[in-house]
C-alpha cells in the first residue's frame, strides 16, 4: 500500500482508539433537550417557534441569521418550554430552545427507511439547496455551513472533492464506525457532493490504522460502480485531517495564507458531513442527531452513540454509568484540539463528535523549564512556523514581528506544545499573538475599505 | 472527581521531556565510559567521578545560593557536561584541575548565561579549552592505556601530537603514521583523552541517539564528510606533509566532538541546512587547525568557533512555511 501524507511537520501520538469495536448505538432520547441557536460558524440562527408550540422531529425551529448561517431543526417531538440563555460547554450563556420530549413523532416528509437511494438529482443547485434546508454544517469540528462551502465565489473552480476520513485525533472512532456501518450512504453522499461541484473526481482519504474501513469503502465503490472515486490510504500522522494538510497530502497543492481551499480547486468534507448530505438530499432528513464517541481509559464503558442534538452531556454520561472518580478533565472532541468542558449541564451541538475523559495523570502539564533549542516544535509544526520564536514574540507583544513570522497561519493543532520537551506553553502564547495579528489584519482591511469609499465620494 | 480541569488544548503531551532526552544522551555515553574505564583503569573512574560530582554540585550550589532559583540538576544536563569534560581530559589529570574545569564549564559557560538552553558555547568544551590553555602540561601529557589491571604507565604523546612533533623535526607523515595501526585506533589502543580512545563505543552511542530520534545525523555526518574530503585533497597533493583521511577521522577526539559535542541542542542550529553548514564549518576548521595551527588538535576550537555563529545560522536558514513563497 502506498502511503500519502502532508509535506511539513506533524506528530505521531499514540492513537488510543480503544472504542473502535463499539458499534454505533442510539442513545435513548433525553426527557428534555436544549438546542443552541449558535452551533455553527457564522450568524446565530433566529428562533421561529414560540414557547408552548408543539414541534416534531425534523421541524425547523430556527432560521439562518445570514448567508453564513444554518437552519436548526428540532431533534425531538414535544413542547417548546423556553427560549432563553443557557450556559454552553464553556459555561458562556447563549440562546437555547428548550423542548420537553413527548413521544418520537417525525415530520412526514422524512424517509426513515433503511433503503439506499442512489438516484442522483440532475441539478447541482437542487442538491445544494437541500443541503441548506437540511441544516448541514461541517461535522469535522469547524461546523462551517456546508452549502456555503459548496457555493464557491465566482471565478473559482472546484477540481476535486476530498472526503476526510482520516480521523487523525487519538481516541475518536465515530467516523471509523460510520464508514463501516454507513459506508454506502457516505459514498452516495460523496457522489452528491461531486455532482454539486460539477461532476469533479472524488478522493476518500482514510488513515492506514483503519484497514477495515479502507477495504469496506473500496468494496462499496466497486459494488455501486462509481468510476470517478478512489480511496487513498494515508500514513498515520497528526494533523492529517486538517483541511490544508489533507489537500497537500492528496493533491500536492498548498493553500496560501488566509486563502480558502477552493483557491487551489479543493472542497473537503468530513465523513459525517457526507452522511449528513446523503440524509438531507436523499432522505429529506435534516441533522437531528450525530455520532458521538464516548471514551477514555478511565471511563468504564467505551461507546459510539447516536445522540439527538441538544442532549445534555450529563444525560449521556449517566446512561453509561456516570463519571469515573479519577476523571479530571472532560473534553469535547479529541485530546489534541478538543475543548475542555466546564459545564456538564451543557447540551450537545451538531459538531459534538466525542466526549473524552482523561485522568489528571494523563493530562497534567509538567512545570515549564528553559527552552533547550532542540527545534522539535519547528520540526512538528505542519504550517512550517517557528513556534519557539512566535512564543517569544507573543510574550513580548511584538505583533508586527508576529505577523512577519506568520503567527496568523497557525492552525492551533497543538503539535508544538505536544512535542516540547521543556513543556513550554507554546500554543497558549501563540494564540494570543495570532488573535492580535488577525485583529490587526481585519482593522487594516476595514480601514482600506473605508478609505476606498471615502475616495469614491 | 470534585472539579473539572479546564485548560486550552492540546490535552495530552508527548512522553519526551528535557530529562528523558538528557538521560538518553547519558545512556549513549555509557559504552564510551565503560570502554575508557576498562582501558585506563581506576584512575579514569576517579576522573569521571570528580568531574560529574563537581558539575552537578556546582550547578546545585549556583542555583541555590547565587541565583536563588529552583535547582535544575534534575534535568541531568550537568551530568552530561561532567561526563563529556571527563572524556576530554587525560586520565592522569589531577582532581583539582578537573574541578577548575568544572567551575569554568558550569559556572562560566553555562550558568552565567542563564543555565541550560541559554549558553552560546558548549560548556564542557569551554571547560576543556580553558584547561588546555591554562594547564598545558597536564593536558598534553598522555599516557599509553594500561587497562583496568595494568600497572606500568608509559608516558607518550597522542597520535596527532606525535605527528606534529615529528613534522617539526623533519620526518615525513608516512613514516610517522606507519607507527599506528588503524585497527588500534578504532578499538581504542592509543594515547589520548579518554573519549578519544574508543571510536566504536562512541559510534554506538551516536547510532543509539539517532535511532531514539534524540538527534539528527546531519551535523555529525557533514563533519565527517568535510574532514574526509579536506584531508583527502591535502593528502593527495602532498602525502609527506599531510595526514590521510582515515587517520584524521579516527584521531583527536573528532568522533567524540562530532557525535556528542557538535550535536548539543543548545549550541547547534535547529534547521537541517543550518546544521549542514555548521558541520561543514567544524570539519573544515578542524582540518585547518590540525594542518596549519599551532595546536595538534582542532576539534574543540572548531566547534566553539562554529557555536558562535549558530544564532546567525538560525536566522538565515528558516523552514519553508506552508503555502508561502
Amino acid at each position: 500500500m502506498s502511503k500519502h501524507t502532508f509535506s511539513i511537520g506533524g506528530v505521531h501520538p499514540h492513537d488510543s482508539k480503544i472504542s473502535r469495536e463499539c458499534a454505533i448505538q442510539p442513545l435513548p432520547i433525553a426527557p428534555t433537550v436544549y438546542i443552541s441557536v449558535a452551533q455553527h460558524i457564522g450568524a446565530p440562527s433566529v428562533p421561529c417557534v414560540a414557547v408552548g408550540d408543539k414541534v416534531k422531529v425534523g421541524q425547523v425551529i430556527a432560521q439562518p441569521g445570514g448567508f453564513v448561517g444554518a437552519f436548526i431543526h428540532s431533534s425531538v417531538s414535544g413542547t417548546v418550554k423556553s427560549i432563553a440563555p443557557r450556559a454552553d460547554l464553556a459555561g458562556r450563556p447563549s440562546t437555547h430552545i428548550e423542548i420537553a420530549v413527548e413521544g418520537d413523532e417525525w415530520v412526514d416528509t422524512i424517509d426513515r427507511s433503511e433503503t439506499l437511494v442512489t438516484a442522483i438529482p440532475d441539478d447541482p443547485k437542487a442538491i445544494i439547496d437541500k443541503v441548506r434546508l437540511g441544516g448541514v454544517v461541517g461535522l469535522g469540528g469547524a461546523t462551517f455551513p456546508t452549502h456555503v462551502k459548496l457555493s464557491p465565489p465566482p471565478g473559482s473552480k472546484c477540481e476535486r472533492v476530498i472526503i476526510n476520513g482520516c480521523e487523525c485525533e487519538p481516541y475518536l472512532t465515530s467516523d471509523f464506525r460510520t464508514l463501516l456501518e454507513k459506508g454506502e450512504q457516505v459514498v452516495v453522499g460523496a457522489v452528491l457532493l461531486q455532482k454539486a461541484m460539477g461532476g469533479v473526481p472524488c478522493t476518500i482519504a482514510i488513515e492506514e490504522n483503519k484497514p477495515e474501513a479502507i477495504a469496506h469503502i473500496r468494496e462499496v465503490i466497486a459494488k455501486l460502480g462509481y468510476k470517478d472515486m478512489d480511496v487513498m490510504v494515508m500514513k498515520m500522522m497528526y494533523p492529517q485531517g486538517g483541511e490544508k494538510q489533507l489537500i497537500d497530502a492528496v493533491m500536492h497543492r498548498q493553500v496560501g495564507s488566509g486563502a480558502l481551499p477552493i483557491s487551489v480547486g479543493a472542497v473537503v468534507q468530513n465523513v459525517a458531513t457526507a452522511l449528513a448530505v446523503y440524509d438531507a438530499v436523499q432522505k429529506n432528513k435534516p441533522i437531528v442527531d450525530n455520532s458521538v464517541t464516548v471514551t477514555g481509559e478511565c471511563f468504564p464503558k467505551q461507546a459510539n452513540l447516536l445522540v439527538r442534538v441538544g442532549t445534555p452531556l450529563q444525560y449521556i454520561i449517566d446512561f453509561l454509568g456516570g463519571i469515573p472518580a479519577d476523571a479530571a478533565k472532560v473534553i469535547s472532541g479529541g485530546p489534541m484540539m478538543g475543548r475542555a468542558i466546564a459545564n456538564l449541564q451543557a447540551a450537545t451541538v451538531k459538531g459534538t463528535g466525542a466526549l473524552l475523559f482523561l485522568t489528571e495523570k494523563q493530562t497534567r502539564r509538567a512545570p515549564e523549564t528553559n527552552c533547550i533549542r532542540c527545534g522539535k516544535c519547528a520540526d512538528a509544526c505542519p504550517m512550517g512556523l517557528e513556534p519557539f520564536l512566535l512564543n517569544k514574540l507573543s510574550k513580548a507583544q511584538d505583533w508586527d514581528a508576529c505577523e512577519a513570522n506568520a503567527a496568523q497561519d497557525c492552525i492551533e493543532c497543538g503539535c508544538c506544545l505536544y512535542s516540547c520537551p521543556a513543556q513550554i506553553p507554546l500554543l497558549d502564547n501563540i494564540r494570543v499573538g495570532k488573535g492580535a495579528v488577525l485583529g490587526a489584519i481585519r482593522a487594516r482591511a476595514a480601514a482600506a475599505k473605508a478609505a476606498a469609499e471615502a475616495a469614491k465620494k | 472527581m470534585s472539579k473539572l480541569l479546564v485548560s486550552p488544548s492540546p490535552h495530552i503531551h508527548s512522553k519526551v521531556s528535557t530529562k528523558s532526552l538528557m538521560l538518553d544522551v547519558v545512556i549513549a555515553l555509557i559504552p564510551a565510559v565503560i570502554c575508557s574505564v576498562v582501558f585506563y583503569g581506576w584512575q579514569e573512574l576517579l576522573v569521571l567521578g570528580v568531574s560529574v560530582a563537581s558539575c552537578v554540585l556546582l550547578e546545585w550550589a549556583i542555583t541555590k545560593y547565587m541565583l536563588k532559583q529552583p535547582s535544575t540538576i534534575g534535568d541531568w544536563s550537568a551530568v552530561i557536561t561532567g561526563i563529556l569534560l571527563a572524556l576530554n581530559v587525560p586520565y592522569t589529570t589531577p582532581w583539582w584541575v578537573i574541578f577548575i574545569g568544572a567551575v569554568v564549564a558550569i559556572g562560566v559557560a553555562k550558568m552565567t548565561f542563564g543555565g541550560l538552553g541559554q549558553n552560546i558555547w558548549n560548556p564542557a568544551l569551554v571547560g576543556r579549552v580553558f584547561l588546555l590553555v591554562s594547564f598545558p602540561t597536564y593536558m598534553t601529557t598522555w599516557n599509553q592505556p594500561q587497562g583496568l589491571f595494568g600497572v606500568d604507565a608509559v608516558s607518550g604523546p597522542t597520535p596527532l601530537g606525535a605527528i606534529q612533533e615529528g613534522l617539526l623535526q623533519g620526518a615525513s607523515v608516512q613514516d610517522l603514521t606507519a607507527a599506528y595501526n588503524y585497527k588500534d585506533l578504532l578499538f581504542a589502543n592509543l594515547g589520548g583523552s579518554a573519549g578519544e580512545v574508543c571510536a566504536l563505543a562512541l559510534l554506538a552511542g551516536f547510532v543509539y541517539l539517532c535511532c531514539r530520534k534524540v538527534i539528527k545525523p546531519w551535523i555529525t555526518l557533514s563533519i565527517f564528510a568535510t574532514v574526509a574530503l579536506t584531508s583527502l585533497i591535502f593528502w593527495s597533493v602532498d602525502p609527506t606533509r599531510f595526514t590521510d583521511p582515515l587517520f584524521n577521522l579516527l584521531t583527536g577526539g573528532l568522533i567524540l566532538g562530532a557525535c556528542f559535542m557538535a550535536t548539543d541542542y543548545v549550541t547547534s542550529p535547529m534547521s537541517l541546512w543550518g546544521g549542514v553548514i555548521f558541520g561543514v564549518g567544524i570539519g573544515f576548521l578542524t582540518m585547518m587547525i590540525r594542518y596549519f595551527g599551532s595546536y595538534p588538535e582542532g576539534v574543540s576550537f572548531a566547534i566553539l568557533i562554529m557555536n558562535s555563529v549558530v544564532p546567525l545560522l538560525n536566522m538565515w536558514f528558516k523552514q519553508k512555511k506552508f503555502g508561502r513563497k
